[in-house]
């Protein structure tokens, strides 16, 4: 019964989300009929293929009721390095230097997860602590200077640009992250595993999952996709700097609560997230193309977060009562 | 499995006075670690080991302290509010702007003040009409939103010009005492006092240890929160008023990580962040050790990104210690 109410709940969210979506375009295509052009939709799908593969990861981390704040600062210290690694040997592949990037971010992610999971500490507090350190750090391997364009090669900065199929290799990478996290989530124990323990920490202990482990597995990931997004960063931007993505992970806590993540844990659909990280670049997107001021974009941003938190919350609350009226009778 | 990790030992009615449990308390160690700071920067200054320093120095760091004693009690009440420093620069920044538009100086301080005490108390409102919601979700948004609005209002410029009697508050002395450390000892005394002398500071710690408990006895949980976090604003806007006297000028970017600072002072002073525990004296000995430590380390040279290493470490560790400590008793 629960469930079946819950998966209601859900889709009827994403409904509203894609809804809010369409309309929202047709006014900006109406104010500016720039904003559908091929040109502008692969525009904003480069712009949120970052976001959207650190969204699977977050949503990964709220699921086991956790958040994680480090994950800027992983995208500036990944990148940094990377960015170090090119600059130093140019003739490096440039799919090694994502593997650099990811399995650096992974080591990071699999401390915070120790820190978490084993070590018990607060989400919010270990990985504050992280941010820290890790920013602090990407400050000192880069002795506090940037790595500009001219020091990358061109076929490592093709990582961003460059195209298979005409589509844009970030595109194409974040297709295939949401493909494996598909059969991760739905099809392997493992994945399945995560959002038991999300969804009842205490059951899935006493039902013998390995809930440290579980959570541990869930941050490293995070960690991982972090530094596959730092290295994606640094190769679109072309530069490396040691303020780099600094509070990005407010982005992509407030794509996934968009998309319908549970901050209590247990809930999230790949599919929701996607329509959270499109609403936000559109957002991003459609501001400036309306003549409204930048400085208007982290306002707008803050309060479509907290309208959809707060319509999450009274859709919810509508839909218990339905269920008890139902019951009654 | 909760209870017992808040040990009873904690609530201070019936304890007989033992010099063993004196002497066990977290405090001393704080104590301690001041005292390695204040000699390790005595060796890298000869100047710093004089009264006039100590009497000094404070008036650089003293600024966001005025907010850990609201955090305090936030954060034992099981809860956080990571909006803090958003408050701070929104106040400002209100303060400034209306000064620039013609209203008398002490009415636009009324009015900074004012601005805070708005700010958290929509944080309380929130969280008393939505319960659902976690206080990391709610504030997390209020912040994007108040720094949002900061922007909306100044775009990316500086705005000061501030009369002369306005620089009273943060360099000025009275009786050779600076008037921030004057201010930060009121403020110490009056939250000691409601933390450890009110009913209302009682039922705070109750409301860490067993909200639901609280609810069920009769005490009037929303109305706790609401002060609370009404109070963490008011504070936000104190801090404002210095700092913006301290710099002369401000932008909407003021005050930034200064919650993460925040935090890791509450942390470092022993307040549990699962609620329930923790005093006031703890906290201030923390905030003389980052403070110490971070001035010491520019006497030294050493760069900004080591003393954000150094922070987050120190948070990390200080709740890893305290974790260990309490598991032993």
């Amino acid at each position: 019964m629960k469930m079946q109410l819950k998966g209601v709940s859900g889709s009827l969210r994403e409904l509203g989300l894609l809804a809010f979506i369409i309309l929202l375009g047709i006014t900006v295509q109406i104010r500016n009929p720039v904003f559908l052009s091929l040109m502008n939709i692969n525009a904003i799908l480069t712009n949120t293929a970052i976001l959207s593969i650190l969204a699977v990861g977050m949503m990964l981390v709220l699921v086991t009721r956790g958040i994680d704040l480090s994950v800027g600062a992983i995208i500036a210290f990944t990148g940094m390095v990377t960015a170090l690694t090119v600059a130093k040997y140019p003739g490096i592949n440039p799919v090694a230097a994502l593997l650099l990037g990811a399995g650096v971010g992974f080591v990071i992610g699999s401390l915070t997860g120790l820190l978490v999971a084993v070590f018990d500490i607060l989400p919010i507090i270990a990985t504050l602590g992280m941010m820290n350190v890790v920013r602090g750090f990407t400050y000192v391997v880069s002795g506090g200077k940037w790595v500009s364009s001219y020091q990358m090669s061109t076929s490592f900065k093709a990582l961003a640009t460059g195209k298979i199929l005409g589509i844009n290799n970030l595109i194409v990478i974040a297709i295939v992250v949401y493909i494996i996290a598909a059969y991760f989530i739905n099809q392997t124990r493992m994945g399945r595993r995560i959002f038991a323990v999300g969804s009842n920490p205490e059951a899935a202990e006493i039902s013998g999952l390995p809930r440290k482990r579980l959570v541990f597995t869930a941050y490293a990931i995070m960690g991982a996709l972090a530094g596959l997004a730092g290295v994606l960063w640094v190769a679109k931007f072309a530069s490396a700097q040691g303020n780099t993505a600094i509070g990005y992970e407010l982005q992509v806590i407030a794509a996934c609560i968009l998309g319908g993540v549970s901050i209590s844990g247990g809930i999230g659909k790949l599919s929701g997230l996607l329509l959270g990280t499109l609403l936000l670049g559109i957002l991003n997107n459609a501001l400036p193309l309306i003549n409204i001021s930048p400085f208007w974009q982290q306002g707008i941003q803050g309060i479509t977060i907290l309208a959809a938190v707060l319509t999450n919350v009274v859709v919810k609350r509508n839909n218990e009562r339905a269920a008890l009226r139902r019951r009654a009778i | 499995m909760i209870a017992d990790k808040k040990s009873v030992a904690n609530l201070d009615t019936q304890r007989v006075f033992s010099l063993k449990e004196f002497f066990l308390q977290w405090e001393w160690v704080l104590v301690g670690l001041l005292v390695v700071v204040i000699i390790i920067n005595s060796f890298i200054s000869p100047y710093f080991l004089s009264f006039k320093t100590f009497l000094n120095t404070p008036m650089t760091f003293l600024d966001k302290s005025f907010i850990v004693f609201p955090m305090i009690l936030v954060i034992i009440l099981g809860q956080i509010d990571i909006s803090v420093a958003s408050t701070t620069a929104l106040s400002a920044v209100i303060m400034a702007v209306s000064y620039n538009a013609g209203v008398p100086m002490a009415l636009s301080m009324a009015l900074c003040l004012l601005t805070g005490t708005v700010c958290g108390a929509i944080n309380g409102l929130l969280l008393i009409k939505f319960k659902e919601l976690s206080a990391v979700i709610v504030t997390l948004s209020t912040m994007i939103i108040y720094r949002g609005i900061a922007y909306i209002i100044l775009g990316d410029q500086a705005s000061g010009g501030f009369p002369e009697w306005f620089s009273f508050f943060g360099w000025s002395t009275v009786l050779g005492i600076p008037f921030i450390t004057i201010i930060f000892v009121v403020s110490a005394v009056l939250f000691g006092i409601l933390l450890h002398k009110t009913v209302l500071g009682r039922t705070i710690y109750g409301m860490g240890f067993n909200k639901t408990a609280c609810t069920y006895s009769g005490i009037k949980v929303d109305k706790v929160i609401f002060i609370v976090f009404t109070l963490a604003g008011l504070m936000s806007a104190i801090t404002a008023i210095f700092l913006t006297s301290r710099m002369g000028s401000t932008r909407p970017n003021v005050a930034m990580g200064y919650e993460l600072e925040v935090i890791t002072m509450v942390a470092l002073g022993g307040v549990s962040t699962s609620g329930g525990i923790g005093r006031i004296g703890g906290p201030i000995l923390a905030v003389f050790i980052i403070g110490f430590l971070s001035y010491g380390m520019g006497l030294a040279n050493i760069q900004a990104p080591v003393v954000l290493v150094a922070i987050g470490l120190l948070l990390i560790f200080s709740v890893l210690l305290l974790k260990f400590r309490r598991k032993q008793f």
